[in-house]
Parts: structure tokens; C-alpha cells; sequence
């Protein structure tokens, strides 16, 4: 109440004194009195003020201002006198009204009694009720109040007939003991009337808010146990009940069953079993979108995508960067994308897996650990029972008649027990589909390896590893690493991040061991080259750890290639293991990509052994051949240009010369044109020439000094120059298509004419070189001019309203806050000093009228009185001389 | 002289035998048996008769009791009838002049401690020889110093068979003080004036030992007092030449000039072009002289005209020097070996700064981008970062030269118009071609080159692109920045790896096998 009447008193309050300045609202101003100030525009939004004056009625409304104030003041200017008050206790607040009052009117009662009557022995002092003399009272005493009882018209009240017709003393009695009882409660005032109401009203809104308050507190708690509540009963009911929740009645055992039955998850529909064909198209769908995705990785298209973020302009864009709302419209986005492939890619190394698994044969069917499928616990079922198709199937089926008979028993727990074949019958009779001897091969090399298997958890560390792996056979070790590799699927980890982690560095155990291998002598390639297969399928499970022991891996051999250089300004080519990584690389992650964390690096590293590295023998050209092969590999698909190959196969080509004309070419770092090692690979025995034969060239000859007799010798040369000979083809090949090919191979055809004018070389070399030449030959020279990109025209500048915030019309814009706030103080203050100069002036001007209307006045009643005076003497004067001439006409 | 055993036995007999001659001119036959012990076999013995020789001599020089003026021989002065103390200050000056000879030749001991102590000793000599002059003065306040004695030294130090690098080293500090450097280079100069003089061929350690001591010389940059005097003056003359800079600038000046007048070794002309801008042109009293030695070495190709470009440009930028047909010779410096030398920041930042001039002829720029795009298709990737913001500093700055890029309607051409074994560049035609090269380079295989090398896709941006911290990029920081960034996630290869060689149809499986 209070407040919706404070609210309509403000709302009011803005009006009122309008209507007192404007003068607007009066019924009808005097137009002649109405001065109108004209604008010159009609500003939108500026608020006027003083278009409309009433110069006559302000100028008197001043005018009476100062008569009341400042002519007071200057008429009271010389007088001293000054309004005391008296009274008692007016301004001390610690008398309570009512004592007041008393403590006044007694001194009143005393003041009167000290002054008048003390000797007036009859007046006595007039009696007063409520500020009336009683003795007025008691004049109106017998006048009735018809009108107010109104209500029991015509029954006369008991007080009235007892006054009226006198009636028994006792009521009388009663009634005045009544009213001397009232006025012993003490009559409250206006004023105590009011505070009561005020306090009453108080109190109670106080109640309220109090109530209010619980209620709140109320809810809040309930909200706080359903939430502890919901928490339990979030995967059982969907709906949440609501707040009524707490006072519906305590459901019985009966209706919680059936709840509970209700939402029990029930056995989902297995998909139905693919078909041959539908599995293919499958696969082969899976493979199309892998391999767009890597063309697309290839182009580097998202590097791109990632830089410039709105990449929908539409054509009525300004282009000032002003973005209307967010584009959504991705067309591939590379996030989704790789999540898909990492599904498919689980997927696909469980397939792999399983595969293997039914190689190996089902020995392992009872272990937990093995049948566990990689997709998690859901569709555990279907997955087992998909993928190892026959073998289940049969178990199934010899099972059958002992589940049957042990659920008549009615044991359904039982029954469930029995799922797992651990008996020794469940295990034979899984054999019975397999050709005879399979089974007992397999129980076999299950026992065989039975030891091993009970340490197969992940080994924590390198030497772990080894030591697992150290003394055994090429068939036991892979198997043992196969063991492991499964036993450390990341699907058995879930949730556990330590043991994760470790499983996840077996990778880089692996690669250190592959390391250890290749640099053994001789090399473990055998070896090396199946571990490969297991390195693949760990990288797929753990990719980022893969790639950072990759990296690590890469990184170390580059340090070292760096230090070395960094001392002597060369460096040796480094050992097989690095070759052999530069090699996995390749084979784990896709090196077509515009980008990749560690294909890249790994590029570069290749590139610093064929710049940095200087062939010194015929193990180095071994060596730097494979690095070649190895980076053709890489850029097979991607088909990117590498400059330092193209000067590393010139160079073998020039140590592979015999007669140098050095014409049409330069010898690049780190071949010299001269020197030791410059005829490296020249064969100059006919016989060896014409008993050589062209073989693939083995690894093991990179990987340590092996004495060769000196046709073997000179059989590795021509080997190595037919290799030389093919990369260059496949150079050729693969980058005719550039823009200047023939300025990138134009040392390439030089120093093949050369190759080719020697006629004493095996035919076979010959014709390899006759191929790479027809082949440079074969491409058209086009040299189209270059031209640039249109770039997209700036559009024209438009004129787009600059919005600016507005704080005060008329002021300077585009300061800073403190400073307009500063500019706006000093403004007003100017304004307030020249409207106070203003009205001082028009006081002083006030007064000055005043004085002289003073002075005007006194001297208008001098002249008054001395006309007066004058006149009186002129009729003195004049009855004198009336009196005179009386006398002398007398 | 009786030989007590052990070195501390040698020490104290010739501690008696100085005190000895020093007590009384009556023994001074022992000085004899002194010098004799400076030829012993015995390292210890040598280098306790260098310290004998060192206190008696210090102490005769101190004491002026050795001959003073011109030199008469002995057999004269024996033989004549002077007075006793004339004979004997004769004959003693003539025995400290063996002792320093004999000292002399130690310099080339095989011991380092016998060669440094003979060093310090004839320095010691030298201070005291120049403190109290062995020749009089030819008129009031002339200037003395012993430069007989140091040019012994010099050429003790100037040695042509073996590596005196350390002895130069230890001779370094004395090289503080301005009468000894101003000495040193006269003395210097002699020296290889002498050894070379008439000789064709002059080994190779003489030369590396005179440039270390060349080297090692260094004048004070500001014109200062010279006052830092190994030999004490009682007061310094301003006659004096030593105590003027000017002159030590035309020593400085001289030795050089007569150290690089003669036909260095390759790798001693390296080694000087290496400091030649910051230790020798700038202290030169006319550092245009330098412009025969420059312009040999620039006519001598390769990585040592690279080398000579950076005083060639200090002598064309500070000295006016007119060098006709040099940017056909910078054109000609330009072949594919320029991206592995060791040299390629100092060269390329040269090479910036002599193209960064709007004044140039556009075929001129033309021709160097066109042949620096020609070079970058065999050049490393830390290269070619580097060199593809050059070319396209180039095409900035001369937008005449943007038709390379950017030729709209232009004729179909068969071949390219440039000739890359034109040597003038004015004749190779370059306006008339195109960057293919660079069209090329976005096909390589390192993500930065191809996006460097696809600018040209576009037009060029206003702003020049600073060459500067790209200058001294390694492939081994690249490597590193390649391993640092990359996208987040890692794609994976999805066609399973079958075995190490992988598929039959890769290069490996075709040419090599595991057996």
C-alpha cells in the first residue's frame, strides 16, 4: 500500500512542477504575455526546454520573491531584535509530549495564580475537557445525538432512560466507575494513534518477509535432497517427480518391482550377420573416405581453413570484418572426420585382431582377458559372437544339451555359470571342427608357453622388455610380443590412466628394441620385419604415444647428426636403425599429408642426411640409396618435390662417371668435383661388367663392414648404379609434370649423355639410362607466363552510419569518461557562477529601485510638509494681515 | 765449472758463478761458463742458465757496465790500448750480445717452458736495453729503443718451421703497450719483406705465423695519448713518432700492405678476409690501397669472393671506391654452392644490402631473382626459407620487375627465354621469363617452403618481409619448430603395414631385400 502510494506520488511529482514552470497547463495564458523562442531545425531526440517563456509572469513572480525575502531583510536591516522561544522543553527531546504538556500547563496554572489571583478569592479556575470549559460542556449537555445511534432507533439505550428517567443509582454508579476507569487508560493522542498504525503495519510486513524467508529456506533444502535423491534414481526414472515428490505416499514393494522391471535394460536386437558382400562394400566405403580425407590432408586444405576462420563471404559483405552471425556450415569438418576414423581404425584393429586370434586358434577361448572385445563391455556378446563366427558357433552348439539338462534343474544362476567353457570337456569338444593333431598342436603351445603368459602384463620397463624377449627364437619372440600387444589393449585399461600409460609406452619399448636390432651385427632384419606388423597395430591403439616416441626417436638421431656437424662441419651417415625408423615412419602414419607432426620432421631429417652427410664409400652410397628410395616412398602419393634427392642422385651419378667433362651441371654439397672419393662407383674391370647381373641390394651390406672380394665389389656398384639409374627414371617421372622440370633435370640429362656415350657399360644399365632420357625427352616443354590470382576487389566504401554512443547533446564527444565528466562540472559551474552574478545584479537592482522609491517618497513628504508648512504660514500670514487690516480699517 | 748433480745443484752454481762476476771484474771469465750451460741438453739446466743470464745481464744494464756507442770489435779493443774498464765494458757488451743470439735460438726449443722463458728474457732486455740506450744520442731528447735486439725477436717469433701460435699468444700481452706494437710492426714488416724477398714459395707456417701476429695486432680506434710505454720515459717528447696514432697507422698500414701484397695461401686469404672488415680497413691510413688485395681475391671465385664482397663494400660504402662491373661479378658469384657454405648469412645480408637500392636497372634485378630462383631448385629447405623472401623482397621493391609474376596475356612460350650460363646479366634475358622456379618450389615437400613459395600466387603485400632473422636459420631449428607445433591430433596410415620393405610395388621392396 505504502509503496504503491509513494510510487503514484513520484509518478506525479515530475508533472507538477511542469505545469508550474510551463504555464502550459493554465487554462488560458494571455497570448500577448507568451513569448516563443523559434528553432531554427527540429533536432530528433534533443529535449526543449525554453521554447516557450512568460517573460511577464516570471519577471513578477521574482519580483514578489525579493519583496518577501530581500525587501524583509533590508527593512529589517538596522534592527537587532530577535524571535525567542520560550516555550518550555521545545527543543529537548528527552520530555516525552504528554510531561511536556503537563509541565506547561502547571507553570501556565502557577504564572496565573502568582499574578491575577492573589487577591481575586472567588474566581476560581475554570475547569477545561479536552481544551473546553467544562462549563461550555455542560451547556450542550442535554442535546442528544439522534443521528448517531441510528442503529437501535426507537429502543432508548439503557444510559439514556437512566439519565432521562432516572432509573437505579447502581447503573449510574457503574457507568461513571466505567468512565473513570478510561480515563485512568489515559486517552491516546492523534499523533500515538498514527505511530500505532505506523508500527502495527510494520510488524506485520516484518512477519511476512520473516515467512517469506523460511519458505525459501524451505525449498531450497528439498531441492538439495531430491538432487542427492535424483542422483540415485537417475538411470531408473527419466522424469524427475517434481517437487511434490517428498509428500507422495511410500510406494510398496510390489510397485517398486515393477518399476525396476520396467527399466531394466532389456536384451537388444543384435545386428543382423553381414553378408560376403556387404562386408566388402563396407570396407571399401571405409576405405574411399580414409583416402579422401588424406588427399584432403594432403592439400593442405585445413591448414588453410584453420587461418582464415569465416570462410562464407557473402556478396553483400563489406568486408570490415563485421560478421552478421556465426557460419555453421561445415562441410567435412576435420574434428568429426578423425573422430570417425579413430571409431573405424578401433574397429578395424579389433577385426585384425580377432583375425589373428583365429589363426592362433581358439586355445585361449576361455580367458577372459583374450575374448575381451575392444569396442567395451555393451555389445560384448555380439561382438564375440559375430567375430569368431565358426569356433563359437560350434562351442555354442556342443554346449547346448548340458545347459539344457542343468536348466531343467531349474539353477538359472547355474546355467549362467556354465556360459564359460572352462571344463575340460568344453575345451576338447571345442576341437572337434579342426583336422586331427590342430588340437593337441594348439594345447601344446598353449602349455609351451604358460609361463611366459603369466608375466604377460605390460612390461614397465625397456629392460623388462629385453629380458622377456632376449634368448629366444624369431617365431617365440613374436609371440610373445603378440601376447603382450593384446594383453595391453587400451580397451582393458579403461578408466585406468596409470595402467594406460604404461601400456601405451610399449611402443616406444618396441621401437628401442627394433633399434637395438637393427644395430646388432648382423642386423636382425628377419626379425625387424615382422615386429613391424605389432608396431603397426600398437601405434593404431595409442597413436599419441607412437608418435611422441617416434619424435623422441627422431629427434635424437638429428642431435646427434647436429653435434657432429656442429665439431666438424660434416657428419658420417648414420647408423641402419636410423634408416630403419625413417622407414616406419613412413609405414605408421600417412606421409602424404601437407602437414604431420612427425612426418615432417621426419622429412627434414632425410633431407639433412642427403645435404650433410658426404658419401665416402660405397656403404655410404648404400645408405644414402635407401634414404632415397625411402623419400620417393614418402612423397609417392603426395608426389612433392625434393631438390636435395635430385642433387644426391647427380652426385652418385657424377662418382659413377669415369670420364668428367663437367659440362652443363654443378655438383651440389656434399659431393666435390674433385677428390678422393670422386670415382666411387666407376667399374673398370670388363669382366665383372659382363658378368654382372642386376640384384636387388641387401640391407645387411649398409649395416657393417663385410669383406667383399673385389668383383663382389665392383658387382654392388653396378647394382647400385642401376638403382641410381631407376630413381632418377622415377624422378622423371614423377616430376614431369612440374613447371620447370627440364631446369631441375637438365644436370640429370647431361651428365646421362655422358653415361651413355661410354658404350663399355652392361647393356642392361644402358638401357636404363636410354629410358630415363627418352623419358626427360617425352615431356613438353610449356612455359605458360605466370599470372597472380585475382584478387577479390575491395569493394567500395559505403556510407554506414558511425553509431556513437550519445551522453549529452551539445557536448564534445570522444573523451574519455573522467574527462567529459570534468568538462560537464566545469560547465556547470561557469552556468551556476553566471546565474548567481545574475541574480545579484538583479538584487542590487531591486534594492536601488527600493532606496530610490524611498528616497523619492521621503522627499515627496518633505515637499508635502513644507507645502503644508508654507500653507499654514500663508494663512497665518494672511489672517494677520486680515487681522491688520481689520485693526486698521477698525 | 765443476757439475754438482740435479737441477738444484746446476741452480746453485750458477748462482755462485753471477754473484761472482757481479761481485768483481776479476771473475768475469765465468760469464763463459754461464753461456755455455744455455746450449745444454738438459731442459732444467737451460732454463736456470736463462734465469743467470736474465740477473746478470739485468744487473749489468741496470749498473751501466756495459759498453755504450758504436760497437768496436773485440780483437781491437783487446788488442788496443784503452783503459781497463773501457776493455771490460767492451768485451762484456759483446758477451751479452752473444747471450741474446744464443737466447734468440731458444726461441725455437722444443720445450714451450725453455721458449717462453727466453721470451720474457729478451723482453726483460729489451725494457732495460731501452731504459738505458746502448748507442748515445745523437742530439737532446732523441729516441732510443733497442730495435736491433727486438727484430731479433720478431724473427725468433716469425719462425718457418713450426707453429710458434702459442709463443704468439704468451707475446700478446706485451702488445699492450705502444711502443712495443709500433716496434712489433715495423719490425714485422721487415721481417716478411725478408723472408720473401727472392723466394717464390714460402711455407706455409711462416705465413700462418706472421698472421697471427698480424692479427693480434690492434690499434686503438679513438685518438687518445699513447702514453702506455713498455720502456720507461722520463718524460715523453712530442717529436717522438711513436707517440703520434698517424703513425701507427702508417706502420699498420705498411705491414699489411707488404704482408698482402704477395700471393697468400687460400686458406691465410680466408682468414684475413674474415676479419678484414672489422680488424684492418678500419684502421688503415688509406684504406683504398686495399682494393688490389680485394679485388684478387674477389677475382678468385667461390666461397673467398664471397669473403671479399664484405670489404669491397665497406671500401665502395665508406671510401667511394668506383668498382666497375661489380654487379656482374655479384651476378656471377651466384652459383648453387652459395646455399652450403659456411658464409651464406654474411653473404646473403651483403647481397641484400648492395639489391636494396630503387636505383637499379630492372633487368639487372630480374636477372638476380631469376638466378637465385634457378639456384633455390637445388637448395636445402633452411635455404630456401631464407631465399623465397628475398626473391620477393626483390620483386617489392622493383615493380617493374613484377611481370616475372605476374605477365597477363602474355605468348605461350616452348621454352624459357632466361640463358643461365649468360654471364651478363643484361643479356640473359631475364624481363622476357617467368618464376617458374618458384611455381616449382609449391610442390615441395616442406610445408613452409610451399607456402613461401606460394606468395607469388597472389600479389604481393605492400611491407617487405625481413630477411634478417631468417638469415642464420639451421635445419635443425626448423627440425625442432617442426616437432613443436603440427595439429593436435595424429593421423594415422590406415593401410596396414605388411612388412619392413612394405608393399611390393614400393621403391624399397623394388631395389633392396632384408637377406
Amino acid at each position: 500500500m505504502g509503496k504503491a502510494r509513494s510510487a503514484g506520488a513520484r509518478g506525479k511529482a515530475p508533472g507538477a512542477p511542469a505545469g508550474a514552470r510551463g504555464g502550459r497547463t493554465r487554462p488560458n495564458p494571455n497570448p500577448f504575455e507568451v513569448k516563443v523562442n523559434r528553432q531554427k531545425f527540429q533536432i530528433l531526440g534533443r529535449k526543449t526546454r525554453h521554447d516557450v517563456g512568460l517573460p511577464g509572469v516570471s519577471r513578477a513572480r521574482a519580483l514578489q520573491k525579493r519583496t518577501q525575502t530581500l525587501l524583509k531583510e533590508y527593512k529589517e536591516r538596522d534592527k537587532s531584535n530577535v524571535f525567542k522561544d520560550k516555550r518550555f522543553g521545545e527543543y529537548s527531546s528527552d520530555i516525552s509530549p504528554e510531561e511536556k504538556m503537563l509541565k506547561r500547563f502547571a507553570l501556565e496554572q502557577q504564572r496565573q495564580h502568582e499574578k491575577k489571583s492573589i487577591y481575586n478569592l472567588n474566581e476560581d479556575e475554570e475547569l477545561t475537557h479536552y481544551g473546553q470549559s467544562l462549563a461550555d460542556i455542560e451547556k450542550h449537555n442535554d442535546i442528544v445525538d439522534s443521528d448517531s445511534d441510528s442503529e437501535d432507533r426507537g429502543a432508548l439505550s439503557a444510559e439514556l432512560t437512566a439519565a432521562h428517567f432516572g432509573g437505579g443509582d447502581g447503573l449510574l454508579y457503574k457507568k461513571t466507575s466505567q468512565q473513570q476507569g478510561e480515563e485512568g487508560e489515559k486517552p491516546k493522542s492523534r499523533k500515538e494513534l498514527i505511530e500505532e498504525l505506523i508500527a502495527k503495519s510494520k510488524q506485520e510486513k516484518r512477519e511476512r518477509q520473516a515467512q517469506r524467508e523460511d519458505a525459501l529456506e524451505l525449498t531450497e533444502k528439498l531441492d538439495q535432497d531430491w538432487k542427492e535423491i535424483q542422483a540415485l534414481l537417475a538411470h531408473k526414472t527419466p522424469k524427475p517427480e517434481g517437487r511434490g515428490g517428498k509428500e507422495k505416499p511410500q510406494p510398496d514393494a510390489y510397485d517398486m518391482m515393477v518399476r525396476e522391471l520396467g527399466f531394466e535394460m532389456k536384451a537388444q536386437p543384435s545386428n543382423r550377420m553381414k553378408t560376403k558382400e556387404e562386408l566388402a562394400e563396407e570396407a571399401q566405403a571405409r576405405l574411399r573416405r580414409l583416402e579422401a580425407e588424406r588427399l584432403r590432408r594432403m592439400l593442405g586444405k585445413d591448414e588453410d581453413e584453420r587461418t582464415k576462420n569465416p570462410k562464407h563471404v557473402s556478396a553483400d559483405d563489406l568486408s570490415d570484418g563485421f560478421i552478421l552471425d556465426k557460419d555453421d556450415r561445415r562441410v567435412l569438418s576435420y574434428k568429426d572426420g578423425k573422430m570417425n576414423v579413430e571409431e573405424e581404425l578401433g574397429g578395424e584393429a579389433s577385426a585384425s585382431e580377432s583375425a589373428e586370434e583365429e589363426e592362433e586358434g581358439s586355445g585361449e577361448e576361455g580367458d577372459p582377458e583374450e575374448s575381451d572385445g575392444p569396442d567395451g563391455h555393451s555389445d560384448l556378446e555380439s561382438d564375440v559372437g559375430s567375430e569368431d563366427g565358426g569356433e563359437r558357433a560350434e562351442e555354442d552348439a556342443c554346449l547346448v544339451p548340458g545347459d539344457i539338462a542343468i536348466a531343467d534343474d531349474g539353477g538359472a544362476r547355474e546355467a549362467a555359470r556354465t556360459e564359460l567353457p572352462y571344463t575340460l570337456a568344453g575345451m576338447v569338444s571345442l576341437f572337434h571342427g579342426f583336422p586331427p593333431g590342430t588340437g593337441v598342436s594348439l594345447i601344446a603351445r598353449r602349455q609351451q608357453f604358460c609361463r611366459p603368459r603369466v608375466l604377460l602384463r605390460s612390461p614397465e620397463s625397456y629392460e623388462e622388455l629385453k629380458s622377456l624377449l632376449s634368448g629366444k627364437s624369431v617365431e617365440e619372440q613374436l609371440l610373445v610380443v603378440e601376447r603382450i600387444q593384446k594383453c595391453s589393449h587400451p580397451s582393458l585399461a579403461v578408466g585406468n590412466k596409470a595402467k594406460l600409460e604404461v601400456r601405451s609406452k610399449l611402443f616406444g619399448f618396441l621401437l628401442e628394441y627394433i633399434g637395438d636390432l637393427a644395430t646388432e651385427d648382423p642386423p636382425g632384419l628377419g626379425i625387424i620385419d615382422k615386429l613391424v606388423v605389432h608396431l603397426y597395430n600398437l601405434c593404431q591403439m595409442f597413436p599419441d604415444s607412437a608418435s611422441d616416441s617416434m619424435k623422441f626417436v627422431l629427434r635424437d638421431a638429428m642431435h646427434e647428426m647436429e653435434a657432429t656437424v656442429e665439431s666438424t662441419g660434416r657428419a658420417a651417415f648414420p647408423g641402419l636403425d636410423v634408416l630403419i625408423y625413417l622407414k616406419i615412419v613412413g609405414m605408421l602414419f600417412p606421409t602424404s599429408d601437407f602437414r604431420h607432426p612427425v612426418v615432417t620432421p621426419a622429412l627434414l631429417c632425410m633431407s639433412q642426411l642427403l645435404t650433410k652427410c658426404p658419401v665416402l664409400s660405397l656403404r655410404d652410397v648404400l645408405k644414402g640409396l635407401f634414404v632415397c628410395c625411402v623419400f620417393l616412398d614418402y612423397v609417392s602419393l603426395s608426389q612433392r618435390f625434393i631438390p636435395e634427392l635430385v642433387n644426391f642422385l647427380l652426385g652418385i651419378l657424377y662418382t659413377a662417371t669415369p670420364k668428367k667433362q663437367s659440362q652443363g651441371y654443378t655438383l651440389v654439397h656434399p659431393f666435390r668435383a674433385l677428390g678422393r672419393n670422386s670415382e666411387l662407383l666407376v667399374v673398370s674391370d670388363k669382366e665383372d661388367m659382363a658378368t654382372w647381373q642386376r640384384r636387388r641390394l641387401s640391407l645387411h651390406w649398409a649395416a657393417g663392414p663385410k669383406a667383399q672380394t673385389k668383383t663382389e665389389a665392383n658387382h654392388t656398384r653396378l647394382s647400385c648404379l642401376a638403382v641410381c639409374l631407376a630413381l632418377v627414371e622415377r624422378c622423371v617421372r614423377v616430376y614431369g609434370a612440374l613447371p620447370s622440370f627440364h631446369d631441375i633435370v637438365r644436370p640429370l640429362r647431361a651428365l646421362l649423355t655422358e653415361h651413355l656415350a661410354d658404350s663399355s657399360r652392361p647393356r642392361e644399365l644402358q638401357e636404363l639410362g636410354q629410358s630415363a632420357l627418352t623419358e626427360m625427352e617425352s615431356h613438353a616443354r610449356l612455359c605458360r607466363p605466370l599470372v597472380c590470382e585475382k584478387s577479390k576487389p575491395v569493394p567500395l566504401k559505403l556510407f554506414t552510419p558511425r553509431l556513437v554512443r550519445v551522453l549529452e547533446f551539445g557536448r564534445k564527444q570522444g573523451s574519455s569518461k573522467e574527462e567529459q565528466e570534468r568538462k560537464r562540472l566545469i560547465h556547470k559551474h561557469k552556468r551556476e557562477f553566471r546565474g548567481a552574478v545574475r541574480e545579484i545584479r538583479r538584487d542590487n537592482q531591486f534594492l536601488a529601485r527600493m532606496q530610490l522609491s524611498e528616497i523619492t517618497e521621503r522627499d515627496a513628504e518633505r515637499k508635502r510638509k513644507v507645502k503644508q508648512l508654507f500653507n499654514s504660514l500663508a494663512t497665518q500670514e494672511g489672517e494677520w494681515k486680515a487681522l491688520k487690516r481689520k485693526k486698521f480699517k477698525k | 765449472m765443476e757439475r754438482e748433480p740435479g737441477p738444484g745443484g746446476a741452480r746453485r752454481a750458477l748462482g755462485r758463478l753471477v754473484e761472482a762476476v757481479l761481485a768483481s771484474r776479476g771473475e768475469a771469465n765465468a760469464v763463459f761458463d754461464i753461456l755455455a750451460v744455455l746450449q745444454s741438453e738438459d731442459q732444467e739446466e737451460v732454463q736456470e742458465a736463462v734465469r743467470a743470464c736474465s740477473r746478470l745481464f739485468g744487473a749489468l744494464l741496470a749498473r751501466g757496465e756495459l759498453f755504450v756507442g758504436q760497437l768496436p770489435s773485440e780483437e781491437m779493443v783487446m788488442a788496443g790500448s784503452q783503459g781497463a774498464t773501457r776493455k771490460y765494458k767492451v768485451w762484456m757488451r759483446h758477451r751479452y750480445h752473444s747471450c741474446c743470439n744464443s737466447l734468440g735460438e731458444l726461441l725455437a726449443h722444443p720445450s714451450f717452458q725453455v721458449k717462453e722463458l727466453a721470451l720474457s728474457t729478451l723482453m726483460k732486455f729489451v725494457q732495460l736495453e731501452g731504459e738505458h740506450p746502448l748507442e748515445k744520442p745523437k742530439w737532446e731528447g732523441n729516441y732510443l729503443f733497442p730495435r736491433q735486439l727486438f727484430k731479433l725477436v720478431v724473427e725468433g717469433l716469425l719462425s718457418s718451421e713450426e707453429d710458434r701460435s702459442l709463443l704468439l699468444s704468451q707475446f700478446r700481452e706485451y702488445l699492450e703497450h705502444d711502443d712495443i706494437r709500433y716496434h712489433t710492426m715495423q719490425a714485422a714488416a721487415d721481417t716478411v719483406a725478408r723472408v720473401t724477398d727472392g723466394r717464390p714459395e714460402v711455407h706455409l707456417i711462416f705465413w700462418n705465423n706472421a698472421f697471427t701476429l698480424l692479427s693480434s695486432v690492434s690499434l686503438p680506434r679513438q685518438e687518445g695519448d699513447l702514453s702506455s710505454f713498455y720502456v720507461k720515459h722520463v718524460e715523453l717528447s712530442d717529436k717522438w713518432k711513436v707517440v703520434h696514432l698517424k703513425e701507427h697507422r702508417k706502420a699498420f698500414q705498411l705491414m699489411w700492405l707488404g704482408f698482402l701484397k704477395h700471393q697468400l695461401p687460400l686458406r691465410i686469404c680466408k682468414k684475413v678476409l674474415v676479419i678484414i672488415h672489422d680488424a684492418i680497413l678500419p684502421y688503415l691510413a688509406q684504406p683504398s690501397l686495399m682494393i688490389d688485395f680485394l679485388t684478387r681475391a674477389y677475382d678468385i671465385g667461390g666461397a673467398i669472393s664471397l669473403l671479399a664482397l664484405n670489404g669491397l663494400f665497406i671500401l665502395i660504402h665508406k671510401h667511394n671506391l668506383e668498382y666497375p662491373d661489380f654487379y656482374r661479378k655479384l651476378y656471377g658469384l651466384l652459383d648453387p654452392s652459395v646455399f652450403h657454405v659456411k658464409y651464406r648469412a654474411r653473404f646473403f645480408h651483403l647481397a641484400d644490402l648492395f639489391l636494396s637500392s630503387s636505383h637499379l636497372p630492372a633487368y639487372l634485378v630480374a636477372a638476380f631473382a631469376k638466378r637465385l630462383a634457378r639456384l633455390a631448385l637445388t637448395a636445402p629447405p633452411e635455404a630456401l626459407l631464407m631465399v623465397l623472401p628475398f626473391i620477393c623482397n626483390l620483386l617489392r621493391r622493383h615493380p617493374a620487375c613484377r611481370v616475372l609474376m605476374h605477365r597477363p596475356r602474355g605468348p605461350e612460350l616452348d621454352a624459357d627465354p632466361y640463358d643461365p650460363g649468360e654471364e651478363d646479366p643484361a643479356q640473359s634475358r631475364a624481363l622476357e621469363s617467368s618464376l617458374w622456379e618458384l611455381q616449382a618450389l609449391q610442390r615441395h615437400y616442406h610445408p613452409e617452403v610451399s607456402k613461401a613459395a606460394s606468395v607469388i600466387n597472389q600479389a604481393l603485400s605492400v611491407p617487405e618481409v625481413s630477411i634478417a632473422p631468417l638469415l642464420e636459420l639451421t635445419a635443425f631449428e626448423i627440425f625442432e619448430q617442426d616437432l613443436k607445433k603440427g595439429p593436435e591430433s595424429v593421423p594415422l596410415e590406415f593401410i596396414p603395414a605388411q612388412g619392413l620393405l612394405g608393399r611390393q610395388d614400393d621403391l624399397c621392396a623394388q631395389h633392396f631385400t632384408l637377406s
